[in-house]
């Protein structure tokens, strides 16, 4: 081990860490918003919207986030669209994103008896106040443990972003092997980075799931 | 967009070279699966034991390896072990150990989950009967967990399909690989293949995993 060497480029490494967060993090955002609109659109079963719901759910769950990168970044540019590298990512992100979010929504809002609606009508509630202060509540506390996983789960994809250019952590690793044969050294900054990212959220996450289902919610979370 | 790249597609033998292309990510995954399924049933009884020496390691394991990307696990095998062993590992070879050690875990955790999930009164009724230990676990007990793990299983394949599609960051000449030299191959005669051969590809991957995760929810739903 060559600790002067990893002294040397730890700061690579931070500035590295700093893009992967901060493009998760923009990511996660909006994919929780993509999530949300799809799972009410699905809910509230509107006509047209909810084939293409459907649709893009299917698309996206079932593709690989990396030949979607491929697709935005290199296929997209002949057909005369050309997107930026930090575009493309977070479009990327979030069009994978937005389909595991919205099954985590839908799932919770699913689980809210159809009695709380019709008991919240008959105290003479509103449709939107029943919505608001009857079904969202519920179904909230039953999608946290899915939706932190998810959020976990995009945060370990953005580990593709080198293939659209990007000088994320696997794109810094792969250089430094690449430059200086300092594999052993390399990697390990590679896991280091990575565990001091997600052991605190993943820490975090079982930790809210486990008050959770102390409060009898979020039971039926296995992702 | 004046010019037609979609022929590129079908020209000479293209497709079926993606094609080829396509069955070595499926070769990979399916073969990676076939591992992790036995070894993860293992681990997944053994997460169950009350020893605190197999749950520590199990524990450590299991966290470590969720934890990682996949992407990482596989840098760290095909860079990492090719130089700490001083053999040289073919990408394929490296895909397989590293999908094999995450499909371990995670169908060692899907197990795991599935077991817990048993009420403790079948084992205890069981036991009553006067069935041994093992007559428990084959008559009362695998029955009921492989119920609950066949959906969860099979989703587990579209995942690993999908993930195996980051074999080409090591190397490994497969779907997207081929699509690339198809690309390079044709850059003067027609600039914009990329944008067919990579829909294409993306179609592809969907045409793969949608029936299978279709399969899987549906088995879901009828078992629940």
């Amino acid at each position: 081990m060559d600790w002067n060497f990893i002294k040397r480029y730890i700061p690579l490494y931070r500035e590295a860490a700093g893009l992967t967060l901060s493009m998760a993090l923009l990511g996660i955002l909006l994919s929780l918003v993509i999530g949300l609109i799809c799972s009410l659109i699905l809910y509230f079963k509107i006509p047209v919207m909810r084939r293409f719901v459907r649709g893009y759910i299917e698309l996206s769950r079932n593709t690989p986030l990396l030949v979607q990168l491929f697709f935005l970044y290199f296929g997209l540019p002949k057909a005369g669209i050309v997107l930026g590298s930090k575009t493309c990512a977070i479009i990327g992100l979030s069009f994978l994103g937005g389909s595991y979010m919205a099954e985590a929504f839908r799932s919770g809002l699913e689980s809210v008896e159809k009695s709380q609606i019709e008991a919240g009508l008959s105290i003479g509630l509103t449709r939107m106040q029943v919505i608001r202060h009857v079904v969202f509540p519920q179904a909230l506390t039953v999608s946290i443990p899915s939706l932190c996983a998810n959020a976990i789960f995009l945060i370990k994809e953005t580990s593709v972003f080198s293939v659209v250019a990007l000088a994320d952590l696997m794109f810094v690793a792969k250089d430094l092997i690449g430059l200086y044969y300092k594999t052993d050294e390399a990697l390990l900054m590679l896991v280091i980075s990575y565990l001091i990212i997600l052991l605190p959220l993943s820490v975090a996450a079982s930790l809210v799931e486990r008050r959770l289902r102390y409060a009898g919610f979020g039971y039926s979370s296995i992702v | 967009m004046p010019d037609l790249g979609i022929r590129v597609l079908f020209e000479g033998s293209n497709f079926l070279r993606l094609l080829g292309g396509m069955w070595i990510t499926i070769k990979i995954s399916l073969l990676s699966a076939a591992i992790s399924v036995p070894l993860g049933m293992a681990l997944g009884m053994v997460m169950t034991l009350k020893n605190p020496v197999t749950k520590a390691v199990t524990r450590i394991y299991l966290d470590f390896i969720r934890i990682m990307p996949q992407l990482v696990l596989l840098f760290l095998i095909f860079f990492g072990a090719t130089k700490a062993f001083g053999v040289h590992i073919s990408g394929e070879v490296s895909a397989v150990i590293a999908f094999v050690l995450w499909g371990t875990a995670e169908m060692g955790d899907l197990v795991r989950g599935a077991i817990i999930a048993i009420p403790k009164h079948q084992y205890e009724s069981g036991a009553a009967m006067g069935l041994s230990k093992l007559q428990i676990y084959r008559y009362i007990i695998v029955p009921q967990t492989l119920r609950r793990l066949l959906p969860l299983t099979i989703n587990l394949v579209t995942r690993m399909i999908k993930t195996t599609s980051l074999v080409v960051l090591i190397g490994v000449v497969e779907v997207l690989k081929v699509g690339q030299q198809i690309i390079e191959a044709n850059r003067y005669t027609a600039p914009s293949a990329a944008l067919w051969i990579y829909a294409a590809i993306f179609f592809s991957y969907f045409i793969i995993c949608y029936p299978i995760s279709k399969l899987s929810g549906m088995l879901e739903n009828r078992w629940r």
